[in-house]
């Protein structure tokens, strides 16, 4: 029997990626990392800034993601996001630029106390990657 | 009748501009291929955003306490109308015909003695609106700069919307946009985004989900970003829209032109002939005289 069941990830402007041959996808989700296998149990999570992995048999693949909405159900996976970055691509004035970005809404004075935990996610993940 | 050097130069203005209108539609079908494109592409996102939704509120079970955003206010007394309209002139009905839809449902509504705030987005939109309605527009939002609609900006409208909302402003949110059908025919249409329309089909899941964390907390953390996604939705179509309607509006202008020209050549060469046998009959009566 295959192991194997469909991801697709689609961001507002496009379809992100689509891919029928993955194994496992380990997303972060809102209160820790997830792995997903097939025949998962139907569930809707959020994701926090983090980094997607996807095992397939074609290869796998690393995303970091700032935010996003997943939704498993008979064996699709689908991903909802608004910033998405496969980490490959991500070159170093991007990631800096990322990084900035977070730093800065980190330290703002006046962040709620989520904003200031995503915002505090993303620094950490954006200089965990290298 | 009009002199010959009048006709020669009403002929040359009118080809120049038939120049132009060609131009521009040449330039609406290029950018319409790529708005209608993009438009395309953000369906899959608007869809699954929907589907989530719609499987995440039949499974609340006590509706009482479902976010506001979704089961609305429980009142129905202040609408805010957001009408989307482009930046740009010289696109045939596209404009009016979101006006229109949207003017006829404001008088709905003051009749029926509700109050009512619009907020514009696109320029041309608040110029034909604020004659006749400019007190009760509360906010006029313009994109001038941005050359394609991105999520960036639907964001912002979305969070205006939002921060509204919950300041307790308006208890029903409408927004007015074309949708794009193809290059002839846009459809202008009123869409209520809060409380969420979602009373067509309630049934066909019963499917359980797990959440994580629980659904009222993922409700209201994706009902804000739910109605971005339909604002930048609105955004595409009406790009895509705006575009075809340009383009029909210029070929329509570049065929008057042309058929202005012809009409305006025959006069010319008209004139031109009776000038000419004028005058040889002056020079044919002269030598008979003689």
């Amino acid at each position: 029997m295959s192991e194997e069941f469909k991801i697709e990830i689609v961001n507002p402007e496009k379809s992100f990626l689509v891919k029928e041959d993955v194994l496992e996808v380990v997303v972060p989700a809102f209160e820790g990392e997830m792995g997903i296998l097939k025949d998962h149990i139907s569930i809707i999570s959020f994701l926090k800034p983090g980094i997607i992995k996807i095992f397939s048999k074609s290869g796998d693949e690393n995303y970091y993601v700032e935010d996003g909405i997943i939704e498993f159900k008979n064996n699709n996976l689908s991903i909802l996001t608004s910033t998405i970055f496969s980490v490959t691509d991500l070159d170093k004035s991007k990631q800096e630029d990322l990084l900035k970005k977070a730093e800065a809404e980190a330290s703002k004075p006046e962040i709620s106390d989520q904003a200031k935990y995503l915002a505090d996610q993303k620094v950490e993940v954006l200089r965990s990657i290298n | 009748m009009a002199s010959l050097d009048d006709l020669k130069k009403r002929i040359a203005s009118v080809k120049s501009t038939q120049k132009i209108t060609k131009a521009m539609k040449m330039v609406a079908a290029a950018k319409l291929r790529r708005a209608q494109e993009s438009a395309e592409r953000g369906r899959p996102y608007s869809e699954k955003m929907n589907n989530i939704i719609l499987n995440l509120s039949n499974g609340i079970s006590d509706k009482e306490n479902a976010p506001k955003l979704l089961s609305g206010t429980g009142e129905n007394k202040v609408h805010l109308c957001v009408v989307m309209t482009s930046d740009r002139g010289l696109c045939g009905g596209f404009n009016s015909n979101i006006i229109k839809k949207a003017k006829s449902y404001f008088s709905k509504i003051l009749n029926e003695g509700k109050q009512l705030k619009i907020i514009t987005v696109g320029s041309k939109g608040n110029d034909q609106l604020k004659r006749v309605y400019g007190d009760k527009i509360i906010e006029n939002i313009s994109f001038k700069e941005s050359k394609n609609a991105n999520y960036f900006d639907a964001d912002k409208v979305g969070r205006i919307i939002i921060e509204k909302f919950e300041a307790g402003e308006f208890d029903i949110c409408t927004i007015f946009y074309n949708q794009f059908k193809n290059v002839i025919t846009q459809l202008p249409q009123a869409q209520q985004i809060i409380p969420l329309n979602n009373e067509e089909d309630h049934n066909n899941s019963d499917e359980s989900y797990e959440f994580e964390p629980d659904e009222d907390e993922i409700l209201s953390n994706l009902l804000p970003k739910n109605i971005s996604t339909q604002i930048f939705k609105a955004m595409l179509e009406n790009s895509a829209s705006e575009q075809g309607s340009r383009m029909s509006a210029m070929d329509n202008a570049t065929r008057n032109a042309g058929e202005m020209v012809d009409k305006l050549t025959i006069e010319y060469n008209r004139s031109r002939q009776a000038a000419i046998t004028k005058e040889l009959i002056e020079i044919i009566s002269g030598a008979e005289s003689l």
